[in-house]
């Protein structure tokens, strides 16, 4: 990697300026990087993530594009084939969606259809994710398919370090490359200088070592999983906490060596579930860690509904609360997880899968504590919990 | 005269081409094949109008084109062949890959001259369109952004008055589709597209005023596919032959030769030689045709990625090994 000076910063930063400075970076390091998308130039982006980049390099390398979302993903297309490497921004997740055409068709497909005579340097940026209160169509998460989709990388940081050194790695990559933005961490600040581990394409992190549950995570969700890691600690219960980074190239070695070493595991992420990035995990865990698990991989995620209006969203997005209920469910006692076993009590109402959900079947035993101490009813959530107890939630 | 001598050659061999292909395709030698009978002055004039410098982003009908640019006759039929789904090097013939999603590659070819002419050259980009590909959004949104960046790219579009079976009427309320250009600020003009002399002529000054700056333009060409939409359809279900006859009267071939022997520029002797190297093409492609390459089936993984992710490397290992196993590996795929 090129680097035009150091990284001395030691101030921390927030994602955005770490983004910001992963394109300044690139972009005079290469002259072939672009940057291009919708008000990206003299307003430097709806999240300033461009600030300063058009006075800094002209209106020929970072430059608005009309307000058509294929349309830059396919003039990004034909200026990669003819040797620029242009970073694209999408705007907002649900906005990338007239997209999707170029994106899968082409984008993703060109390798494929050229025998590997054509490649696209190419990155798609896409701010990603709720919990900032936006309006609908503002907090979609996308992942899935994209990482469905053979023939792009797709990335998402969790710490400005990681945004900076993995949207680095996206320009200089010789693949197409998304780079799923966390809305709600674009304002975290950290260190810029002092990744855990060099982030690469494909490398994923552990953020916090343990011994007890792997939780696999990233982008927005690692912060919840870290305080969860820290109130689990308190119940004698040690988290490890895994954060991807790269959905695609999937480092499995990773995952599996941390997996096999705490024989459990809850994957958490923001995305609805069904058919989502933790189904894929589960599924690869189970094959490759089958005899080293206790319970089953079980997932924390967004619940199978379209992204909800703001008011509503912390009932959608996982929280610690959530974390911790599905930590307590991992057969600590060796007892079989009632879950999905039966039907629900008559006098409550069904919970969504992710929700928390009493244990009133008699035959069977009350768990033993602490993570499965007897729970009161769940109180309809109407606010995101502020303080949590392992015990409090466990189930 | 020279240059109308050497289209008309070009579009015999192109019609023989084209024929060669049809009937493989009917005797399931080779996959579902869009014809572009009838459309053979189109096809030509585009590779006419290029130099070896520029582009050219054809669709799936728009072999000939191919064809008529230099590329290997078997190469261009690879996509029906079956081994790979583009069968030339685009860098090598300066010709993206046939696109099937309709008018995706219209703005590749807007991206891609507006690049050249960012690294100071004077490439243009010339795109083929049908008249169905002009009701999709990537049309509108291409010929938005090549006029916004004053692209150097010359849009085409082949109106063959059927998009499968569904006629110009029901794509656009819009006269002509050449004034779809009106509403992006890109000139617009039309030909008859089954008159090379006109299309040579109105192609010829697109492409060079793109060349010098003038900025994009959208040429609509009219013409007719004489044939199905591919091998496997069947007109006598949405239009009446009557029309087809009607445009038979105007086949491009027809005119040409009429106007060539009007003027000196063909007869029997010449014609006869044209037909003998016509049998020699459909002659080379049925041979071909019948001698496959040998292609690894690990191909199916290898360009995915420019390497591929662990991953894929070990769906890669267990293909090999499943080739192994069952003694396919020496043998390739046939």
């Amino acid at each position: 990697m090129t680097r035009t000076q150091p990284l001395t910063t030691t101030q921390p930063v927030t994602m955005a300026q770490a983004l910001n400075r992963a394109l300044r970076d690139a972009m005079a390091a290469d002259e072939r990087v672009l940057m291009f998308g919708e008000d990206v130039g003299a307003l430097g982006g709806v999240f300033r993530i461009t600030d300063g980049l058009a006075a800094q390099f002209g209106p020929q390398r970072c430059f608005d594009t009309p307000l058509a979302e294929a349309g830059i993903v396919g003039f990004a297309v034909g200026m990669a084939m003819y040797g620029f490497r242009p970073v694209i921004e999408m705007q907002f997740d649900a906005f990338a969606y007239p997209a999707f055409e170029q994106v899968f068709s082409h984008v993703a497909k060109m390798g494929s259809r050229t025998a590997g005579r054509v490649r696209l340097p190419m990155v798609l940026r896409v701010p990603t994710g709720g919990g900032i209160g936006a309006v609908e169509h503002h907090a979609d998460s996308g992942e899935a398919y994209y990482a469905h989709t053979a023939g792009l990388k797709v990335l998402t940081p969790s710490t400005p370090a990681d945004a900076y050194h993995l949207l680095r790695a996206a320009i200089e990559d010789p693949d197409p490359v998304v780079v799923l933005e966390p809305k709600k961490l674009y304002w975290a600040r950290g260190p810029l200088d002092a990744p855990a581990q060099p982030a690469g394409l494909g490398g994923a992190v552990v953020r916090r070592p343990g011994r007890d549950v792997t939780v696999v995570t990233y982008g927005v969700t690692v912060p919840l999983a870290l305080e969860a890691a820290d109130l689990a600690q308190a119940q004698d219960i040690d988290l490890e906490v895994v954060d991807l980074r790269a959905l695609v190239p999937f480092d499995d070695e990773t995952l599996v060596a941390s997996v096999r070493r705490t024989g459990r595991c809850v994957v958490v992420h923001e995305a609805q579930g069904f058919a989502g990035m933790g189904a894929e995990i589960a599924a690869r865990l189970q094959e490759r860690c089958f005899h080293s698990l206790a319970a089953p991989v079980l997932r924390v995620t967004g619940l199978d509904v379209p992204y909800p209006a703001p008011r509503l969203e912390h009932h959608h997005r996982p929280d610690v609360a959530r974390i911790l209920q599905a930590i307590g469910r991992l057969q600590w006692d060796d007892q079989p997880d009632v879950h999905h076993l039966g039907g629900f009590p008559p006098s409550t109402p069904a919970p969504s899968s992710a929700a928390p959900m009493p244990d009133t079947r008699a035959s069977v035993p009350a768990p033993a504590a602490p993570l499965m101490a007897p729970t009161p009813e769940p109180a309809a959530r109407t606010d995101p919990p502020v303080t949590v107890g392992v015990s409090a939630v466990a189930r | 005269m020279e240059r109308l001598k050497e289209a008309y050659r070009a579009m015999v061999l192109a019609r023989r081409f084209d024929a060669q292909a049809m009937a493989l395709a009917k005797q399931g030698r080779i996959a579902a094949y869009p014809s572009s009978l009838g459309q053979e002055a189109c096809q030509i004039s585009v590779a006419f109008a290029l130099r070896p410098t520029d582009w050219l982003f054809p669709t799936y009908r728009d072999g000939n084109a191919l064809l008529t640019r230099g590329i290997d006759p078997l190469d261009v039929l690879v996509p029906v062949r079956g081994y790979q789904h583009c069968g030339y090097d685009p860098y090598v013939h300066r010709c993206a890959p046939m696109a099937t999603p309709l008018a995706t590659q219209a703005l590749h070819g807007a991206g891609l001259a507006t690049a050249a002419r960012c690294r100071g050259e004077d490439t243009v980009a010339l795109v083929l369109l049908g008249d169905g590909a002009t009701s999709e959004g990537d049309f509108h949104e291409a010929l938005t952004f090549a006029g916004v960046f004053r692209a150097p790219v010359v849009f085409v579009i082949q109106n063959n008055q059927f998009a499968i079976s569904v006629p110009r009427a029901r794509q656009s309320a819009a006269p002509t589709l050449a004034h779809k250009g009106i509403g992006y600020g890109i000139a617009a003009e039309q030909a008859d597209g089954n008159d090379v002399l006109a299309v040579l002529a109105v192609l010829d000054e697109a492409v060079a005023q793109a060349r010098e700056g003038g900025g994009p333009r959208l040429v609509e060409l009219h013409t007719y596919r004489m044939g199905p939409h591919t091998s496997t359809d069947d007109p006598g279900r949405y239009r009446e032959a009557a029309l087809t006859e009607s445009w038979r009267r105007r086949d491009p071939i027809d005119r040409l030769a009429a106007y060539l022997r009007r003027h000196g520029g063909l007869d029997d002797a010449a014609q006869a030689g044209l037909d003998l190297d016509a049998d020699a093409l459909a002659a080379t492609v049925r041979a071909g045709v019948a001698t496959p390459p040998v292609v690894a089936p690990t191909e199916v993984i290898d360009h995915v990625y420019a390497a591929p992710p662990r991953s894929l490397a070990e769906q890669r290992a267990a293909l090999v090994a499943e080739l192994a196993a069952s003694d396919v590996a020496e043998r390739g795929t046939r």
